[in-house]
């Protein structure tokens, strides 16, 4: 074990794979920057798989490399369940997807630390046990709490907050703990107990960061754990030594990171507030709130009225996801502009439960994305439109956040659907939405309610509107 | 690690921070999702660092058994594999989600469905 470690010091660079990785890197960056457009999108991402095929390939000529049956078998069985999501995960999964592979991501960097640790706690330099301690804490607390924000949004754990009394002062004394193991390895590398406590409080910390944090917030949560998953392979590469995995893991990191401050001021939360995990604490007092009576309006009713308008916008939100009602829009769209009407999209940052969920829905199901308008460009439009629709959307277009200062989601942007001549809601039933906030809109003079499953209401809609 | 490595090393994180910063803010809020997707994919280059792990050391089923000092190596190669499998998972799902997912942003569908 001694002479590898040696071996590894004192052999020569291996200048072909780093001349790989140094293309491979130049590739990530291009086929990160083609997303700027979704004409180049496509192209500039082969361009990052070739990029990553050429890192692989050349790795397994790595000098260090002995012995190749758990390589290939890993390869394997990875390429092939990697596949099988590629090709089946329906696009109203890709939430729960999305946080299993932070899982997979932060779990791959959490063990090849332990494994470091090991082999090689006893000739690492203290910086490499600082960024290998910060790659096993990241690593860990990214696993677990990505499991629970996957086990959430996939309805396999309740969905609304876990909560108790004194959580935040237990959720201080294991993050303190954690950290104050991963001082006494710093010091004493050779304190595998400590390590290990480490590692175990690590993926304690993880669950108990993600429990409190209810579903309608999932979209920060993501961005965190994506953006805490990319600095852990980051970490990775400083303690390996090896460029490509900071530059990917970085730029994954940041990536994260943007998301979850644009998230945060669709929200109007501070990232602070984020950062130190306290965002499942929004109390949810109803207070007085709206009170009134909620119009209902008849199947036959809202299709004429949507029949001769002259532009209807449709503000999807999570709603449309469960209901998977996303080609039912489609199809109400394409009667009403076989009718000449004009038909837009507005989508919320945060509607749905992770960053540009809506907008794949809708892309999905075959809507152009020039008629995806973001918050800011569809606000101007209201007040020239007939008819709003909102389809399974409730926080994201109630109006107490911008006209109610004592709201809890006072000051959150949103789509102004009630400055629309009429607003017609899809809803399930009368409950509240998912935060549990009243929602003034429903109760307003020009808004009227349409309730049902979301997928079947759309549906009769455009067989409505193309019999009228 | 040697401190010029180290240096150099931070100054690649440096410039990669920056870089994507600058790379990732011009991404438009359409595609974020492909973008959490694509970023995963990426960062599923620890892969190579996992690759090295499961194949550094030689596995010894009877050594593991025996544990203690003797059987680092083992754990590692098992370590190592299990990492290799879940990177594998996120580079193959990740870059075929996202694919996947960009074929369906198009510009206009409708002249595309006139002209079949």
């Amino acid at each position: 074990m001694d002479t590898q470690a040696i071996q590894h010091v004192v052999q020569s660079p291996n200048y072909i794979l780093e001349f790989t990785y140094l293309i491979a890197s130049i590739l990530f960056i291009w086929g990160l920057k083609s997303l700027s457009h979704p004409d180049t999108a496509r192209r500039g991402m082969h361009l990052a798989e070739a990029g990553m095929a050429a890192a692989i390939l050349g790795t397994l000529f790595h000098h260090d490399i002995h012995f190749f049956g758990w390589i290939i078998a890993g390869l394997i069985l990875g390429s092939l369940v990697g596949a099988a999501f590629a090709l089946w995960v329906p696009m109203t999964a890709m939430p729960q997807r999305t946080a299993l592979s932070h899982a997979f991501g932060a779990v791959a960097a959490a063990l090849v630390g332990i494994a470091e640790f090991t082999m090689h706690a006893g000739t690492m330099s203290m910086f490499t046990r600082s960024a290998l301690g910060l790659e096993v804490m990241l690593g860990t607390l990214t696993t677990t709490g990505s499991l629970i924000a996957c086990g959430k949004l996939q309805g396999v754990i309740r969905g609304t907050p876990v909560q108790f009394k004194g959580q935040q002062v237990l959720n201080l004394v294991i993050f303190v703990s954690m950290i104050g193991c991963f001082g006494h390895v710093l010091y004493d590398p050779l304190a595998t107990g400590y390590f290990y406590g480490m590692v175990a409080l690590g993926f304690l910390f993880g669950v108990m960061l993600v429990i409190p944090i209810g579903s309608a917030d999932m979209p920060v949560v993501m961005s965190l754990l994506n953006s805490y998953a990319g600095l852990s392979s980051a970490a990775t590469g400083f303690v390996l030594g090896n460029n490509i995995l900071i530059i990917a893991g970085t730029l994954d990191g940041f990536s994260g990171f943007i998301l979850s401050i644009l998230m945060c001021k669709a929200m109007n939360r501070s990232i602070t507030n984020v950062l130190f995990g306290g965002f499942g604490a929004v109390q949810h007092e109803a207070g007085p709130g709206a009170q009134g009576e909620m119009r209902e309006i008849s199947l036959e009713d809202a299709a004429v009225r949507l029949a001769y308008a002259g532009k209807v916008v449709f503000v999807p939100g999570y709603g449309l996801a469960t209901a998977q009602a996303q080609h039912a829009v489609r199809d109400l769209a394409n009667a009403l502009e076989a009718r000449g009407v004009t038909v837009k999209y507005g989508i919320h940052p945060v509607a749905g439960r992770m960053p540009g969920h809506m907008n794949v829905l809708l892309a999905e199901a075959n809507v152009p994305y020039g008629d995806l308008y973001e918050m800011e460009a569809i606000n101007p439009e209201l007040d020239s439109t007939d008819v709003a629709v909102v389809v399974g959307a409730n926080d994201v277009v109630n109006p107490d956040a911008r006209d109610n200062p004592n709201s809890p989601i006072a000051g959150m942007p949103i789509i102004e659907v009630d400055k629309a001549k009429t607003v017609i809601v899809l809803k399930r039933g009368q409950g509240r939405g998912f935060s549990g906030l009243e929602n003034p809109l429903f109760f307003k003079q020009n808004t009227s309610m349409l309730y049902g499953d979301a997928k079947n209401t759309l549906s009769q809609l455009a067989q409505e509107v193309k019999n009228v | 690690m040697d401190p010029m490595v180290l240096i150099a090393a931070l100054y690649v994180f440096a410039l990669a921070a920056f870089l994507g910063y600058q790379v990732i803010s011009r991404v438009p809020p359409l595609l974020h999702t492909p973008l959490m997707s694509a970023t995963n994919a990426i960062s599923g280059i620890s892969l190579v660092g996992s690759l090295v792990i499961a194949g550094a050391y030689e596995f010894n089923a009877h050594k593991l058994m025996a544990g203690g000092v003797e059987a680092h190596a083992s754990w590692a190669t098992l370590m190592g594999f299990v990492a290799v499998f879940t990177a594998t998972v996120n580079v193959v799902s990740g870059f075929g989600l996202t694919d996947r997912m960009l074929k369906m942003f198009r510009k206009d569908i409708k002249k595309k469905e006139a002209a079949k």
